[in-house]
């Protein structure tokens, strides 16, 4: 025992002393944390708080135009551009204003589509009406039918900036169709009321019909709604507990390198027990790090603007998982550096391979809106394993018994890793 | 005098290799001896010292340490013996004490004990006022005094020294081997591998020569040298018997 303390406390004089490796294990993740949830905070707020300029061009100037115009105004989170610099925009200039970059959408009204509108509906109603006989026009024909008509479809068109992503333009043009939807309704229900000569709009538009209520679904009632601050925290508190595979990993190289593995190997100790010392320093400093950005999160964040994080009464099971989470990190870590010969194997190895697992486990973009194959590799990611673990603890107010199974992969992930290290090294150097 | 190391017909083939290090090879070393392992590069020497250290497994053949077979009593036996490697087997960022403090207690040596026989072995080897300097600050020679120190905390009963003295300075140089002589005297055996013929000679009871993995010749630097007409050096027996040939191994 006194040999495993005195192995521990030998890792935690040269952590101590490299000033390097401390910057890595603290600084860093505490950097990245702010950083990322800032950039992830304006994200959110560019699809849902923050000001969106559309260019709209509006050739038809008559109803549909004026419609749609009223529309995008009176929308929140949209600024309406209908000029620059005081001169009126055509469609040229409008493509040319969104694939320069300047804006993001632009849209162009053509010539003549309210006219049109209004003939069709006209058309259409005083069809539907004719057959009810409530219409004495001179144009019904015998039977009562109206004779077919055709119209030429006038186009409404949307530029998008090339940049932008497909789910973007889907949203954009899902408003917007909705939106003309609204002004096709609204002109229809119109020309009833004009045909049909009620003195009074019964107001049957004035209600809509069918409404949506949005509830996250969570377990208990007192469940916290999921923000980027949400997401973010527990997502780079794993990625700065796995990036400990750096500094463990140059830590076995440099020992193998310097001679004193040597040493080590010829002293009456077992290598597990070499092992055992970095173990238990680098899970305290797993927990440490997993401290500080709770106390980033909770009271630096609010100081930058950002929403503040509260892990409450699940703190606890918090703490299990970044303690079982850094088990696994060690592992892999301890792995790596037995497998390294150089430092220039396993820094760059260790942080790159640190990355890919970070990016298939859903801390660069959540796993959902991965492509199937990913989300099926994704399985396969120690970090997706304590992104379940901590989501099911936060957003769904999870318990021990509910995390036991991500956090058992996570156990398992350690046990693996180490073994293979011990095999590794034992094959290695007797043989 | 008690033999205290027996290896017999020791082979060792690395995985992977289709060369041996080590074929055949017997070899007795008696109790306080300082015995010296000489030979060209890649004759065997450090598969030799490595085997006797229990840090690799011999491909066949036998060990014994005093009565212990190696296959059996590895951590017995290592706790019974000190390493001294070539490199400086320290952390360069604790300093002195910490790096004693650390390697001594791997052998479950008492704290107070401990901390008497660092302060003891600094003053021995005038490293006093540099106890709480980390070891990166130190000169090549301070490093190998240290180095030294680190091996023989634990008082061990075999000492087994990789050129010591190697990259150090004349003043080191004669702190180290006045300490090793110490240690002898006192009942350590000194397995002793160099490539410093010379020092060879003087320090060493008895020398064996390793060629190819084999042992080419063993006995006392004297009548070694007395064996090949016309040497006065061990370094004219070295060549006779080894050649002039370059031994490069990739």
């Amino acid at each position: 025992m006194r040999k495993l303390f005195v192995s521990a406390y030998k890792e935690v004089l040269l952590l101590l002393r490299d000033w390097g490796g401390l910057a890595i294990l603290f600084f860093m993740p505490s950097v990245l944390i702010i950083t990322i949830t800032l950039i992830q905070e304006s994200t959110f707020k560019a699809v849902g708080e923050s000001t969106l300029p559309i260019v709209l061009v509006d050739e038809d100037q008559g109803e549909i135009g004026k419609l749609v115009a009223k529309n995008l105004a009176e929308a929140p989170n949209v600024q309406l551009i209908t000029e620059i610099a005081g001169q009126p925009i055509d469609d040229n200039r409008a493509r040319d204003l969104v694939s320069g970059g300047e804006y993001q959408i632009a849209l162009v009204i053509p010539a003549g589509i309210s006219d049109e509108l209004n003939d069709k509906v006209n058309h259409n109603v005083d069809k539907i009406l004719g057959e009810f006989a409530l219409t004495g026009d001179d144009s019904t024909t015998a039977t009562g039918h109206q004779p077919e008509k055709k119209w030429k479809t006038k186009e409404i068109n949307i530029y998008f900036d090339p940049a932008a992503g497909q789910t973007f333009r889907n949203g954009v043009k899902s408003n917007i169709e909705r939106m003309l939807s609204k002004v096709e309704v609204q002109k229809i229900y119109d020309v009833f009321i004009d045909q049909m000569e009620l003195t009074e709009d019964p107001g049957l538009l004035n209600d809509e019909i069918i409404a949506f209520n949005e509830i996250i679904a969570q377990k208990g009632k007192d469940g916290i709604i999921p923000n980027a601050v949400q997401h973010n925290v527990p997502a780079w508190i794993l990625f700065g507990i796995f990036f400990i595979v750096v500094p463990l990993g140059i830590n076995l190289v440099k020992e193998k390198n310097l001679g004193t593995y040597i040493r080590l190997r010829t002293s009456p100790v077992s290598y597990t027990v070499i092992l055992g010392g970095k173990i238990i320093t680098y899970t305290v400093i797993c927990l440490i790090q997993f401290a500080l950005m709770l106390l980033i999160a909770k009271y630096i964040f609010p100081l930058i603007g950002l929403i503040e994080f509260d892990p409450g009464a699940q703190l606890p099971l918090m703490v299990l998982i970044a303690f079982v989470a850094g088990l696994a990190a060690i592992g892999l870590g301890i792995l790596i550096g037995t497998l390294a010969e150089t430092q220039e194997q396993s820094a760059p190895f260790g942080a790159i391979f640190v990355i890919i697992l970070a990016a298939l486990g859903g801390v660069w973009v959540p796993t959902f809106i991965m492509p199937e194959v990913m989300q099926k590799v994704s399985a396969f990611s120690p970090m997706n394993w304590g992104i379940s673990a901590f989501y099911d603890v936060i957003l769904r107010n999870g318990t021990a018994t509910d995390i036991a199974r991500p956090l058992g992969y996570l156990l398992l992930f350690f046990v693996i890793t180490l073994i293979a290290a011990i095999f590794y090294d034992k094959k290695h150097q007797t043989h | 005098m008690e033999e205290i190391i027996r290896v017999h017909q020791l082979s060792k083939r690395y995985a992977g290799s289709d060369r041996y290090a080590l074929k055949d090879l017997s070899l007795s070393i008696a109790g306080r001896e300082i015995f010296g392992l000489l030979g060209p590069n890649g004759a065997g020497k450090t598969t030799l010292i490595s085997t006797l250290c229990g840090m690799i497994k011999p491909t066949s053949g036998e060990l014994w340490f005093k009565n212990l077979n190696y296959r059996q009593h590895r951590r017995e036996i290592q706790r019974q013996i000190g390493v001294v490697p070539q490199e400086y087997a320290l952390y360069p960022t604790l300093t002195a004490t910490e790096n004693l403090s650390y390697f001594g207690s791997l052998y479950g040596l008492p704290a107070a004990r401990l901390k008497q026989d660092i302060a003891h072995g600094l003053e021995r080897v005038g490293l006093t006022d540099f106890a709480g300097k980390p070891i990166q600050t130190f000169s090549g020679g301070m490093q190998r005094r240290v180095n030294l120190l680190a091996g023989i905390l634990h008082r061990p009963n075999v000492l087994f020294l990789d050129e010591p003295t190697v990259g150090v300075d004349v003043h080191s140089k004669e702190v180290i081997m006045a300490l090793l002589h110490e240690l002898n005297e006192q009942g350590t055996t000194i397995i002793y591998s160099s490539h410093h013929l010379n020092e060879a000679q003087h320090f060493c009871t008895k020398i064996a020569i390793i060629d190819e993995g084999r042992i080419v010749v063993e006995g006392k630097p004297q009548q070694l040298i007395e064996s090949v007409s016309g040497a006065s050096t061990l370094e004219n027996v070295f060549i006779h018997l080894t050649g002039s040939q370059l031994r490069d191994y990739a």
